[in-house]
């Protein structure tokens, strides 16, 4: 080779394209590992799942093997400390605050949604909606502590007899929670109603409450209803309300006035106190979170296969 | 007979109009109700809590007195366990965006992970504490730590932080995509150049909202044992740690009277921090939505 052709420049163009290549190279190997770390975070979220599901019937498993699944879910005496593992009580408390929450939210929620979507103007409507949906923002520790200390006193003076800890505020303020879930879903499903159903019953003569109740709510059944079955299961699943204002009494009674003790604040309760590893009571803790888990589960797959099954196609 | 009819009509048109009016009263009262409950509680713990608040409270650790309780080493631990949850959620979550939104086939898998996220956001978030329990504590050892609470943490907000990055990635118009595609960018290159660039206020805003759920998120912590009365800060991972709302939950549940205006005090503080992160969740969707 002429010596004249190696001069600097040449090697540096030639240095260039070996860079060029080595690079390009390393782009394709990024080009080809990058798929592969965003599948395995997306694994995460099943990994999760999966480890929900296992440790909840594994610990479950060696909690029945020492009290009897029978026992267990036909007791009627839930007192872990002297040994009677019969969680009916729980159950029981947990759907008493549900039932006081439901008829606390949806008559509120879905009147809102209403209000909302068919009598506030746009403006109103801004305002409005925002403002409610931070009731679902603030921490239950906090709701806990208006339902102890502001609610049951005020109940009290309606009630003279009412305790300190008792159903009623617990599952009120519950149900003011999810007043939000209940109105933003419903009034979405409520605002997909499309406009023409509305001018047709106008057209007809009817006033806006017979348009509302005669055409939109039938129209948005399916939504408004889904909306009501995942704040149903948000109560279920709700722990710091009832651990703080419904008291820790497990008591199989369907009067409001009494207090009560949640699956949720059982579990609380007991990772509290001193419950060593690998005592009845720590596994007592997995099979009430898996009778909780089933519950809000079910609850969650009932509103999903309602929005689907019943979606109404405009 | 004509004569009556229309009279009838006009009787019940009244009726009509008049319980259409009082209807609409009543829907408007029931929308209200949340909105004065929400004074309420905003007006309650201030005023409870209030007379407690001050900079000694915000930078004391706890106390066996009320008037010399704090809550420092619940803010701090509340940060601490944020940064943790934060970076493990957010790298999670939004490279699980990323493959749902660019990468995955339209399949059963791909199918199976979206179902799996849509449930996984409708668990209680006590029975994530009991994961964490499990895993987390006993099976990898960690004990009762901030790294424990911190992944417990983060693995219950990231549905929340999967869904809001999706939407942000879809927000960016497919048009920025083809440009960038039609200047021989490779995949990956769209994606971190231009696609997540363009998605960051959206991926932003949501993960502070998520963070402001976990911030004043109890449960789960309780049942990963965040400790109740601590007296130093957390130094490393492996640390034990308490966090603010469990130090409110600890006050609330005393009996004497002073205890719960320390409570307020507390709550007053968390509700500060909650809405300041809102706020700049505000401000940043405000300032970027118009620009896409």
């Amino acid at each position: 080779m002429d010596k004249g052709l190696q001069s600097e420049g040449n090697v540096n163009v030639q240095q260039m394209i070996e860079d060029k290549k080595r690079s390009k190279s390393l782009g394709e190997i990024i080009e080809k590992i990058i798929p592969w770390f965003l599948l395995l975070c997306a694994i995460v979220s099943v990994l999760t799942t999966a480890g929900i599901l296992f440790t909840l019937l594994r610990e479950s498993i060696g909690f029945f093997a020492n009290v009897s699944i029978i026992d267990f879910y036909t007791g009627t005496d839930w007192s872990p400390w002297t040994g009677h593992y019969g969680v009916a009580p729980l159950i029981g408390g947990t759907l008493l605050i549900t039932l006081i929450a439901t008829l606390t939210a949806v008559p509120l929620g879905l009147m809102s949604a209403i209000f909302l979507s068919e009598y506030a103007n746009d403006k109103a409507r801004r305002v409005i909606k925002p403002i409610l949906e931070v009731l679902a923002g603030i921490p239950t520790v906090v709701y806990g502590y208006f339902a102890l200390t502001f609610i049951t006193p005020m109940f009290q003076t309606f009630i003279p007899d009412l305790g300190i800890f008792n159903a009623l505020s617990g599952g009120f303020v519950v149900g003011i929670m999810i007043i939000p879930m209940v109105a933003s879903l419903s009034e979405d499903a409520m605002n997909s109603v499309p406009n023409a159903l509305r001018e047709g019953a106008y057209g007809l003569g009817a006033t806006k409450f017979e348009v509302v109740f005669k055409v939109v709510l039938p129209a948005a059944f399916s939504g408004i209803v889904a909306s009501i079955v995942l704040a149903i299961s948000r109560a279920i699943g709700e722990t710091m309300i009832v651990t703080i204002a419904a008291g820790a009494t497990p008591n199989l009674t369907f009067n409001p006035t009494d207090s009560i003790q949640t699956m949720t604040a059982f579990i609380v309760q007991a990772a509290t106190g001193d419950t060593t590893f690998g005592s009845t009571i720590y596994y007592s803790l997995y099979a009430v979170g898996m009778t909780l888990f089933v519950f809000t589960l079910v609850m969650n797959l009932i509103a999903q296969y309602i929005s689907r099954r019943f979606r109404e196609e405009y | 007979m004509l004569g009556q009819n229309e009279q009838g009509i006009k009787k019940r048109m009244e009726g009509r109009v008049l319980l259409n009016k009082i209807l609409m009263v009543l829907f408007f009262l029931a929308t209200t109700v949340g909105l004065v409950f929400l004074v309420l509680l905003f007006y309650r713990v201030l005023t409870q809590g209030i007379g407690y608040l001050n900079w000694n409270f915000i930078t004391s650790f706890p106390a066996p007195y009320p008037e010399k309780a704090g809550l420092w080493a619940g803010v701090m631990g509340s940060i601490f366990l944020m940064l943790i949850v934060a970076v493990f959620a957010v790298i999670v979550g939004v490279s699980t965006a990323i493959y749902l939104e660019e990468y995955a086939k339209q399949n059963k898998f791909t199918d199976f992970i979206r179902v799996n996220i849509q449930n996984l956001a409708g668990v209680p978030s006590i029975v994530f504490g009991l994961l964490g329990l499990t895993f987390f504590v006993y099976m990898f050892n960690f004990g009762y730590t901030l790294i424990a609470g911190g992944l417990t943490m983060a693995l219950l907000i990231l549905p929340v932080i999967v869904v809001s990055a999706q939407e942000a990635i879809r927000s960016v118009p497919s048009e920025i995509k083809e440009a960038s595609y039609g200047m021989g960018a490779s995949k990956w290159q769209t994606i971190a150049r231009v696609i997540l660039p363009a998605s960051i206020p959206g991926i932003l805003t949501g993960t502070i909202i998520a963070l402001s759920r976990a911030i004043g998120e109890t449960a789960p912590l309780i049942i990963v044992g965040a400790a109740t009365a601590i007296f130093t800060l957390p130094d490393s991972l492996l640390a034990k740690y308490t966090v603010m709302p469990i130090q409110i939950y600890n006050w609330t549940g005393r009996p004497q009277e002073e205890w719960q205006y320390v409570a307020g005090a507390g709550i007053i503080v968390l509700l500060a921090i909650l809405l300041l992160m809102n706020s700049i969740a505000v401000i940043i969707r405000n300032k970027y939505q118009r620009r896409l």
